[in-house]
């Protein structure tokens, strides 16, 4: 049998049902000293002196750490990682701040003491010369001439500006039947993963190395950055990311927080902790937060689309740690499962003096599927179409694939579909959501008062992205299968899926294949856990990496049973002649072979070891699909929203693990159902954050959720030997696409049209109230 | 006033005295001075639901609750849940049904189920997912979590799932 395609129990979850898990504020270290962080209280200020002697007399207070402090190669800004000839100002924030803060919870000095109490006692202590500044608040009003600047050396808040566009789309809308407009404001809050960003950073000065513990997604990059600032080789360097707590795109960054933490257990020689708190959370760990789009479409009198064009406005806050990739993504992620001609979408990406926003589960592609879904649902209102058949009359046909959308993506190469069957895909989704049968069930709603309508958005998502992600898979002469991959995870079960893969190429079981990840030390190189990439890549490299390893084995065998390979087997963690168990090895005898032995030479074409590293390198990525379906009814006196049923049809490719699937699907679609309705980061004009906590800033419980209904078409990208694609982020691209149009649909009679997410009580009243009154 | 006092009380069966603070939390206490590191901290404001114990078999917020303030009182933690390497009905329940992805929410949903399951052993989805208004996961969109608890329930019951 195979076990990839069926649902293993997870090998994660037994350690963390009894709390044994290890997250990094689980490690408690002899020596070790606790952090606080000072941060700016002002959106945008001068810094001057710094008067840290209450807080030093304070007993149990070890250090004060501010920017002059700092090593001078730490006294610098994060390097951008991402340049782009776009970004007009290419300015990243200092690890801590040097002599300005341009949003309200900067880090200014960490405060090292016994325990976090104390130096919370004494980061209140700390007296800090301000001179607050004028602040960029709202990202519309910070493109006003005159408008304050989120950078005091600057004479506007542009950031970057950059078109993505093919064919001739002018033209395109001069002969076009039809052509709609609309604006839309959307705002996606943070990750807000439950555990918050943590650190320890230990440096031994025996051996001069640095350890530094953290939850990130990218254990490697943040290594590589902690090198490239302070000059210390990478071989000095590991970064290990123990179990984690969630993360969603916010523990991707290289933070200066991981600077600042390391540079105090250098300069103390002990080893200190730092572990985040939900409001320094909702102050400083990065968000996605705000766009607009202006957007018009042109169809044809049968509704075929001839082309968008349109602008972004982007809010990237005060620096810019990941360039201006969310809004490139959400530019090219536009023409969705689509036969879209024309294209022109003109992005500007703006200053605001709020922490800077990178990409948070979705990275962009919910904002374009709105946009794109809304701009579909308004053409089907005006030519009084069914809003599936629209779709359907548009849908990239499968016998098309591969298609070339006519886009270029951000690392030069064309935006090509590599697989799927966008109608297919819509129907299973219709088809389990009893589409046709709701006209009837939504007629016999409203004579009773009730207002429910049925929305349908359809998305495509790339993922799997490169350069590479790498795996090791070894036998040791005790006969231990160990795969390593350098990727860490949050959550996703990466050890039941590798295990999976590593135990059909060696023919063991998944509880027989060790999995580590996580740790810069085991990989010389690694990218991280976003995008959706670490089963397209890592699986895969482990796939080729186990079958690279099942080959030696053979080889080996071979030789030792004077068999051919072709008449071996692999079982059990042994290797024998088809038929004949006991003619043969145990894959620790084999390893004792390719391990060598002193004072002999190899065997005759035998590398040493019985281990293998590979690092996949995809040609370009590859594109999931999916299309969901929501019914909601909308409480026309409280504005509230239920959502009675929830569909998806999902589309990763081959599925290494169905129950895994479904979870990350369940558990996007319940994040995009909280960008849909609840979450919204909100600040005040001058740019004062106003909810810093759970009470202020709602997260989707389980009370107001419904049950996800699930069904899934598996269309094999041939970009990867498994055939498969990123399941993260599919559930939460379309959600608020779909309740959108559900809530249009359920308040027809009243024409209401959202033109907002997060779609909150208070506006969809206002909008009913509106159009009464027309 | 003195800002320290030693308390006595019992966690998972057994009994604990220890001099501490007066103003650390429980669960700092649980995680730092016990190093029972299975409660988690999400939010530290009460509202996350992540540092749920039981408190003489009633959910409390570790978060919320002063170490001494558990003077004298009955604790129990995720730690105390299985029986050697047996896991519980309810843990097992949580395997089976896909209840957990990263496993931070997860302590406290177990406590929050347990008392639950204790008041009401045969709970319909709806009285499960009212449950637990006050436990945030922000990964499996509780679907596992949800079937996870009736799993459990009628597994106690002696109803094979
Ligand atoms: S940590 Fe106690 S409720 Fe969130
Ligand atoms: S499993 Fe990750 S927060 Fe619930």
């Amino acid at each position: 049998m195979s076990w990839v395609g069926s649902a293993v129990k997870r090998v994660e979850d037994p350690a963390l049902l009894q709390g044994k898990g290890q997250f990094v504020d689980d490690i408690h270290l002899p020596n070790m000293v606790e952090a606080a962080i000072l941060r700016s209280p002002y959106a945008h200020a001068k810094v001057g002196a710094i008067d840290a002697s209450e807080a030093l007399a304070l007993p149990g207070v070890h250090a004060v750490i501010a920017h002059a402090d700092l090593p001078t190669e730490l006294q610098a800004q994060i390097p951008l990682l991402v340049p782009n000839p776009a970004i007009h100002y290419p300015v990243m924030q200092y690890v801590l701040a040097k002599d300005a803060v341009r949003f309200a919870g900067e880090a200014i000095a960490v405060v090292v003491a016994d325990d976090r109490y104390i130096a919370e006692d004494a980061a209140e202590r700390i007296i800090v010369d301000f001179d607050p500044l004028p602040a960029a608040g709202d990202f519309r009003a910070a493109l006003e001439p005159g408008a304050p600047t989120a950078h005091a050396e600057r004479d506007d808040n542009v950031a970057a500006a950059f078109s993505q566009a093919y064919g001739d789309v002018d033209a395109a809308f001069a002969n076009a039947a039809h052509v709609f407009r609309e604006e839309l404001f959307q705002h996606r809050g943070a990750g807000h993963p439950i555990e918050c960003r943590t650190m320890l950073a230990a440096h031994d000065p025996v051996t001069d190395t640095l350890t530094i513990w953290a939850n990130t997604q990218a254990p490697h990059r943040l290594r590589d950055v902690y090198c490239r600032m302070t000059g210390a080789a990478d071989n000095q360097v590991r970064v290990i990311s123990p179990d984690t707590g969630g993360g969603f795109g916010s523990k991707v960054q290289a933070y200066p927080e991981h600077m600042a933490i390391a540079a105090a257990a250098t300069q103390l020689g002990r080893p200190v902790k730092y572990i985040e708190d939900r409001r320094e959370h909702f102050l400083a760990t990065h968000q996605e937060r705000d766009q607009l789009w202006d957007l018009e479409i042109a169809v044809d009198a049968d509704a075929k689309i001839l082309g968008v064009r349109g602008k972004l406005l982007h809010d990237s806050g005060a620096y810019l740690p990941w360039g201006i990739i969310t809004p490139f993504i959400s530019a090219s992620t536009t023409p969705g499962p689509y036969v879209l001609p024309t294209y022109k979408l003109d992005v500007t990406c703006i200053f605001t003096n709020k922490v800077a926003t990178t990409p948070v589960r979705g990275a962009g592609r919910p904002q374009a599927t709105f946009a794109m879904e809304r701009l579909m649902d308004r053409v089907a209102r005006e030519l009084d179409l069914d809003p599936a058949e629209v779709r359907r009359r548009n849908y990239v046909p499968a016998a098309a694939m591969p298609y070339a959308v006519g886009l270029t993506f951000r690392d030069g190469s064309p935006v090509v579909y590599d697989s799927g069957d966008y109608p297919a895909c819509q129907a299973k989704a219709l088809d389990l959501a009893d589409y046709d049968t709701f006209r009837a069930k939504q007629e016999a709603a409203r004579s009773e008062g009730r207002y429910i309508g049925i929305g349908v958005a359809s998305y495509v998502e790339g993922t799997g992205l490169g350069p590479f992600e790498g795996a090791t898979v070894k036998v040791t002469p005790g006969g231990h299968v160990i795969a390593q991959i350098g990727a860490s995870a949050q959550g996703q079960g990466h050890r039941t899926m590798l295990a999976q893969i590593v135990a059909d190429r060696l023919g063991v079981t998944p509880e027989d294949v060790t999995v580590t990840g996580g740790n810069s030390a085991d990989l010389a190189h690694g990218i991280g856990t976003f995008a959706s990439r670490v089963t397209a890549n890592a699986g895969s490299s482990a796939h080729v990496a186990a079958s690279n390893v099942r080959e030696k084995i053979l080889k080996i065998a071979a030789n030792l049973l004077e068999a051919s390979e072709e008449d071996l087997d692999l079982e059990g963690g042994r290797v024998f002649v088809k038929g004949v168990p006991e003619m043969g090895k145990s894959f620790g005898e084999i390893a004792v072979v390719a391990n060598g032995m002193p004072g002999f030479s190899m065997p005759d074409g035998i590398s040493v070891g019985l281990d293998d590293t590979t690092y996949f390198k995809p040609e370009r990525s590859t594109y999931a699909n999916g299309c969901h379906v929501a019914e909601v009814e909308v409480d026309i006196e409280t504005g509230n929203v239920a959502i009675l049923r929830y569909v998806t049809a999902h589309d990763c490719g081959t599925i290494i693990n169905p129950m895994m699937v479904e979870g990350q699907v369940a558990g996007g679609v319940v994040h995009g159902i909280g960008n849909a309705l609840f979450e919204w980061m909100r600040y005040d004009e001058g740019a004062q954050p106003t909810t810093v906590n759970f009470g202020e800033y709602l997260l989707p419980m389980a009370t107001e959720m419904p049950t996800i209904e699930q069904t899934h078409i598996e269309s094999p990208t041939p970009l990867n030997p498994l055939g498969v694609k990123g399941a993260g982020e599919g559930g939460t691209i379309p959600a608020a696409a779909v309740i959108a149009s559900a809530i249009d649909d359920a308040l027809r009679p009243f024409g209401v049209k959202i033109t907002q997410v997060p779609v909150t009580p208070e506006y969809l009243l206002d909008l009913i109230a509106q159009r009464r009154n027309d | 006033m003195t800002d320290r006092m030693t308390i006595s009380l019992t966690v998972n069966g057994d009994a604990v005295s220890r001099e501490v603070s007066v103003r650390m939390t429980l669960a700092d206490f649980l995680r730092h001075e016990l190093g029972l590191t299975g409660t988690h901290l999400g939010c530290e404001h009460g509202v996350c639901g992540a540092c749920t114990i039981l408190m003489n078999g009633r959910t409390a917020r570790s978060c919320l609750t002063l170490a001494v303030q558990a003077d004298g009182q009955s604790i129990d933690t995720v730690e105390g849940m299985a029986d050697g390497d047996d896991l519980s009905p309810l843990q097992q329940a949580f395997i089976d049904q896909h209840g957990l992805q990263c496993g931070f929410c997860t302590p406290g949903m177990l406590a929050t189920i347990t008392e639950l399951l204790n008041t009401n052993p045969d709970p319909t989805e709806h009285e499960v997912r009212e449950w637990l208004s006050g436990n945030a996961c922000r990964c499996t969109g509780y679907q596992g979590i949800v079937d996870a608890a009736l799993a459990a329930a009628k597994t106690l019951q002696g109803k094979v799932p």
